[in-house]
């Protein structure tokens, strides 16, 4: 395996790391309007209050190491996807700047503003990140330079808005687990009530995307086609999901959350697969792709950058798992900072 | 200049003299968080421990600045400086891999043990996070530094040109990874600006405390935090005469078309005299309405008078820097590190005779000197960035031909105009926190603390 690959391998981790992490922050942003009372809201919110934070980080990480290892690709889709982005720059700071404002003053007007402001930007974050997604994987019109030649509009088809929703939809029952997992009494029933319906919701998206992905998206499922040893991902996949169910029907919380990270993993995998070894799809003229040879960094750049990685990289989970051990168990009543 | 192009360069100054308000607050902060929670665990006084709490509210809040600010900041370098981001991104490569892996991670997940560990870990633990999250902060200044001093003093690297379809794209390819980290000018930007941050936090604590003494409130902790405040002052505004000297020789040396700018030095090569204050008229080549020391700057930059220093007019008239606002920052930045050091004095002089905290008028200066460090950082900022044009790589490559050609001037305005806008209300927003942080006081955290503290103002009244 090249340098290229491994970077490509580690890119994909470095997201896959923060979708499975802010995704459940999102996902308890995006019910948390589904609860009336203000105590039951602050419990939503503690409950992500001392990692969300930390969470988006693995998105300035991901981002910087794009930057890094494939510096055209950084290029072409950030000043590409330009509107696109800088409207997930907005809702990723309104969101935060919500969080940390709503539990400031008293005034239920106040709190409730804010609270809408937070919840819709975690549905944004979520529907952007999946509308790029779907562009990655159907693929962008770019020039020889690798640079985009398309508008907004170009980014948004059914497609794309499919793949947004589906993964509003992941993030949902990613986070109402996660909530599952950490609340107690009135609130936990409420919440283990929601799960079988973002389920549903869930496994209706997924289907349909996966659908119309192998009729209309032929390259995705090739590298399928041609080794076949890789169905077993797709497999995993679904066993993970089904596995969701049974464990919540043994109040076994933790475990449904393992569940639902690992099926968040084989969607990442997925599509890393499907697209390998390009990172941008040129749509038309393939010939124009960004993959991970002509848009890398020399060899010299790719090394030291694996040293410093394999040196960083264990003390990071290590202390990232010590961290979420501190704060393990459910949300209590002095636990509410916001 | 193109629309795009003023427009990109307008939406990078804005941001980063933005993001550029928190972070050297979180860095002085963080000092005076070690210092006063190490007093605590050394004293088991609980003024040390409600300091400590309070001013970690105060750091959680600049801190979540920061990080939204600072998202911003990132991905720009794609949007609007693609070209920029192709060229450096193979130097940079290893730079912000190890900011990300050894900065941002510790940062931020330790900031969680320390923002809401109170109760879950052991206080010598909840210590070490500080410590941590402090070395973090530093940590992550290293990286961005030596990222922005490559781009003033650019090492360890080769230029590497590639035919790509029709044309040739050149970029600059990493040879030696330390000579990039410490690249000729890395060391002098660094110490400069670690120990303007200390001071930025130093600033903010005595204002703070300085207001409390003043209104009567929480006199015994404002006490002590004024002391560890006063300490972090003087040791730093004296550090900053140091290291500022340096990085100017070191500027005199290796950016000279910047020096020229900062004095508003012509003459391509004679003796420069040091200018007190004055304005630059580009057209006739000369200071006015000021005051100079003659041969000075010969002297500060080679301990000699009579030996010249390069000038602009070295420099053809495309490759000098806008001469007039470097001129007028630098008189403005080293104008506020005086200051600080005759304050630094001043305080010394009424801690030794006792008076450091009844002296009403130096306690109001110490209420409004909060703001200097701030328009200190800025200007020096603008010395820094401003004084290396036209260049966005020193010698190497052009603001102009850096920023992102196929953005058109409707984008370009959408991004400008809704960022303003956002950045605008949070700094509304975060004043509003810190006035409310601030009223709440030291030592009252739950509404249980106000009941219980409210009641006892009753039965005492």
């Amino acid at each position: 395996m090249d340098l290229n690959t491994i970077w490509f391998i580690l890119i994909g981790v470095l997201f896959a790391g923060y979708a499975i992490l802010d995704g459940f922050d999102l996902g308890v942003g995006s019910v948390h309007l589904f609860v009336k009372d203000d105590y039951q809201r602050r419990i939503f919110l503690n409950s992500i209050g001392p990692v969300w934070d930390g969470n988006e980080v693995w998105l300035i990480t991901g981002g910087g190491a794009l930057f890094a290892a494939f510096p055209n690709v950084y290029a072409s889709v950030f000043s590409g996807f330009y509107i696109a982005l800088f409207l997930l720059l907005v809702v990723l700071v309104f969101r935060a700047v919500a969080i940390e404002f709503r539990s400031k003053r008293e005034s239920p007007r106040w709190r409730n503003s804010w609270d809408i402001a937070y919840s819709i930007s975690s549905y944004l974050i979520a529907f952007l990140l999946g509308v790029a997604m779907g562009n990655i994987i159907t693929g962008v019109p770019l020039n020889e330079m690798g640079d985009f030649v398309g508008n907004f509009w170009t980014l948004i088809s059914p497609y794309t808005v499919l793949t947004g929703i589906t993964t509003v939809a992941l993030f949902m029952m990613h986070g109402t687990i996660y909530l599952a997992m950490k609340t107690e009494g009135e609130v936990h029933q409420k919440v283990v009530g929601w799960i079988n319906n973002t389920i549903i919701f869930f496994v209706i998206c997924y289907v349909s995307t996966t659908m119309i992905t192998l009729v209309y998206v032929p390259h995705m499922s090739a590298p399928f086609k041609d080794n076949p040893i890789l169905f077993i991902i797709p497999l995993l996949n679904m066993l993970a999901i089904a596995n969701i169910p049974r464990e919540i029907h043994h109040r076994r919380y933790g475990w449904a959350f393992i569940s639902s990270c690992a099926s968040i993993a084989a969607l990442l995998a997925l599509f890393a697969i499907g697209i390998f070894p390009n990172l941008v799809i040129s749509n038309p003229n393939p010939e124009f792709s960004l993959n991970i040879y002509n848009s890398a960094s020399s060899q010299r750049t790719l090394t030291i950058m694996l040293i410093i990685a394999i040196i960083g990289m264990p003390f990071v989970l290590a202390y990232t798992s010590a961290i979420y051990w501190v704060f393990r168990g459910k949300v209590k009543t002095e636990d509410l900072h916001y | 200049m193109g629309e795009v192009e003023l427009l990109s360069r307008i939406q990078f100054a804005i941001t980063a003299g933005f993001h550029f308000l928190y972070p050297p607050m979180s860095i002085g902060l963080g000092i005076a968080l070690v210092i006063m929670e190490g007093m605590y665990l050394k004293t088991k006084d609980k003024k040390w421990e409600d300091l400590t709490r309070f001013w970690v509210k105060i750091f959680g809040i600049i801190f979540a600045m920061g990080v939204a600010s600072g998202i911003v900041m990132e991905f720009q370098f794609g949007t609007n400086w693609a070209p920029y981001s192709r060229f450096v991104g193979d130097v940079f490569g290893s730079v912000l891999a190890a900011e990300g892996i050894f900065a941002f991670f510790l940062e931020s997940g330790f900031l969680a043990l320390l923002l809401f560990g109170w109760n879950r870990v052991k206080p010598p633990i909840h210590f070490l996070s500080t410590i941590i999250v402090t070395f973090g902060a530093h940590f992550s200044a290293v990286w961005i530094l030596v990222a922005n001093s490559w781009m003033q003093t650019p090492a360890g690297f080769q230029l590497v040109t590639k035919q790509v379809g029709e044309t040739l794209v050149t970029r600059a390819e990493i040879t030696d990874f330390w000579q990039v980290v410490f690249n000729p000018s890395t060391i002098d930007r660094l110490t400069h600006t670690i120990f303007a941050s200390w001071l930025t936090g130093a600033a903010l604590i005595l204002s703070i405390s300085a207001y409390y003494i003043l209104k009567n409130r929480h006199l015994e902790e404002a006490k002590s935090a004024i002391k560890v405040g006063l300490i972090i002052l003087i040791i730093t505004s004296i550090l900053q005469l140091i290291t500022g000297h340096q990085s100017a020789v070191g500027v005199a040396k290796h950016q000279p078309s910047k020096l020229a700018a900062m004095e508003g030095h012509f003459e391509a090569s004679a003796p420069a005299p040091l200018h007190i204050f004055g304005w630059v008229d580009t057209e006739e080549q000369k200071v006015k309405y000021g005051i100079a020391i003659p041969g000075m700057l010969s002297w500060l930059v080679h301990f000699d008078s009579s030996k010249p220093i390069t000038g602009l007019n070295h420099f053809k008239p495309e490759d000098r820097p806008p001469v007039n606002i470097v001129f007028q920052s630098f008189r403005i930045m080293v104008g506020i590190g005086l200051f600080f050091i005759l304050l630094s004095i001043v305080g010394t002089v009424l801690w030794a005779s006792n008076k450091l905290t009844s002296a009403k008028w130096f306690l109001w200066i110490l209420v409004f000197s909060v703001i200097l460090p701030h328009l200190a950082n800025q200007t020096g900022w603008i010395v820094a960035e401003v004084g290396r044009q036209p260049w966005i790589v020193y010698g190497i490559m052009r603001t102009s031909e850096a920023f992102s050609q196929n953005l058109s001037p409707g984008e370009a305005w959408f991004s400008l105009i809704l960022f303003t806008a956002i950045y605008i209300l949070i700094f509304i927003l975060f004043l509003f926190l810190l006035d409310r942080t601030i009223r709440r006081g030291i030592g009252i955290y739950t509404k249980e603390d106000i009941y219980s503290k409210q009641k006892s103002l009753l039965e005492k009244g």
